[in-house]
């Protein structure tokens, strides 16, 4: 973010857009819904727990109500049979928010070529940020936060 | 009762409904006729030396292009007696039925659904017979060989994806409503 300090007898100040300001709160308070359904809820939780510490990022508060959620991240196989609870869910978050697919069964189905898995859930809801792994490393899903982060920086913001 | 006598029992029970046995690495099998299932099935739980009070696996197999084309496969364990065995029923496909075991072992009822959900194979006399896995808007079923192995069947409508252009995630649609 851009900003320009200023000082004076009485007192500083910052100045800086309203936009940037907006992304750059955006960015570090991410409320996730973690919509975990398989294996890679393991790997949520090692990146989650104090080995890695999501918590550093500005990630830590896991929201289990998705109306209280900026950021659904979608961690595991996510069947057809699953995929009207997902949009679901995605529908009752308020704006403005991001998703990201945590893992391959996510990302593409991966291995799971068949009738029962969606082929990746960006046929279902749009996808920010994908993040792929069988599972993940925790590194990988830090650096996919914080490229989300960089995106979230980066885009429109608006007050209304 | 010793493990390799289980075959030589049973056939002699059941001289007409039992069409084949065979023994490999310690696991006995008994293929019959379907019609007798049940009546077999009732035998090995209630005979005194064999007991197979626990119905262990229920499943089939799909022999496509084959005749009979079905195969369904049964699995017991007596827990007293410390023994295995395999059943093995052929089931045509014009006649696509086999009696129900859920009267015998109350667990065969969800295997049964099991089956019937991914073979399409109708258990007769079952208590509810209906889709455990799929939902009930699916069409055919999915273990078949001639099930087409793309063919998904989605609840919700399958966005349009632009995988070389922008997605039109939050950010995007949000420019779209100012």
């Amino acid at each position: 973010m851009e900003m320009t300090s200023y000082s004076s007898p009485k007192g500083g100040f910052v100045a800086t857009s309203a936009n940037q300001f907006l992304g750059w709160g955006r960015k570090y308070s991410l409320f996730l819904y973690p919509f975990i359904t398989a294996c890679c809820g393991m790997e949520y939780m090692s990146a989650a727990c104090s080995h890695y510490d999501i918590d550093r990022f500005g990630a830590g508060l896991p929201r289990f109500s998705a109306r209280q959620a900026d950021l659904l991240l979608v961690a595991g196989t996510i069947t057809e049979k699953m995929a009207p609870v997902l949009k679901q869910v995605h529908e009752q978050m308020c704006l403005p928010k991001w998703v990201m697919a945590f893992g391959v069964c996510t990302c593409t189905g991966g291995f799971y070529d068949n009738y029962a898995v969606v082929p990746g859930i960006d046929r279902i809801v749009p996808v920010d940020i994908y993040v792929p792994g069988c599972p993940p490393r925790p590194e990988t899903v830090l650096d996919g936060l914080i490229k989300l982060q960089e995106k979230i920086q980066n885009s429109e913001h608006s007050l209304t | 009762m010793d493990q390799n006598s289980i075959l030589d029992r049973v056939k002699k029970e059941f001289p007409d409904l039992v069409l084949e046995t065979h023994s490999r690495l310690g696991q006995d099998t008994v293929i019959i006729s379907k019609s007798g299932i049940v009546e077999i099935a009732r035998f090995l739980k209630e005979d005194e030396k064999l007991k197979f009070n626990m119905l262990a696996d229920l499943t089939a197999v799909d022999y496509w292009k084959e005749k009979p084309r079905f195969e369904v496969v049964y699995h017991f364990l007596s827990m007293e007696n410390k023994l295995r065995l395999r059943v093995k029923a052929r089931v045509e496909e014009s006649d696509c039925e086999i009696p129900t075991l859920s009267g015998l072992w109350p667990g065969a009822n969800w295997y049964e659904r099991e089956v019937f959900d991914m073979f399409g194979i109708r258990f007769t006399g079952h208590p509810d017979l209906k889709r455990i896995l799929m939902y009930p808007d699916f069409e055919g079923h999915p273990l078949r060989k001639d099930y087409p192995k793309t063919r998904h069947q989605p609840l919700v409508e399958y966005r349009e994806l632009n995988l070389h252009g922008n997605e039109n995630t939050t950010t995007s649609r949000k420019k779209e409503n100012d």
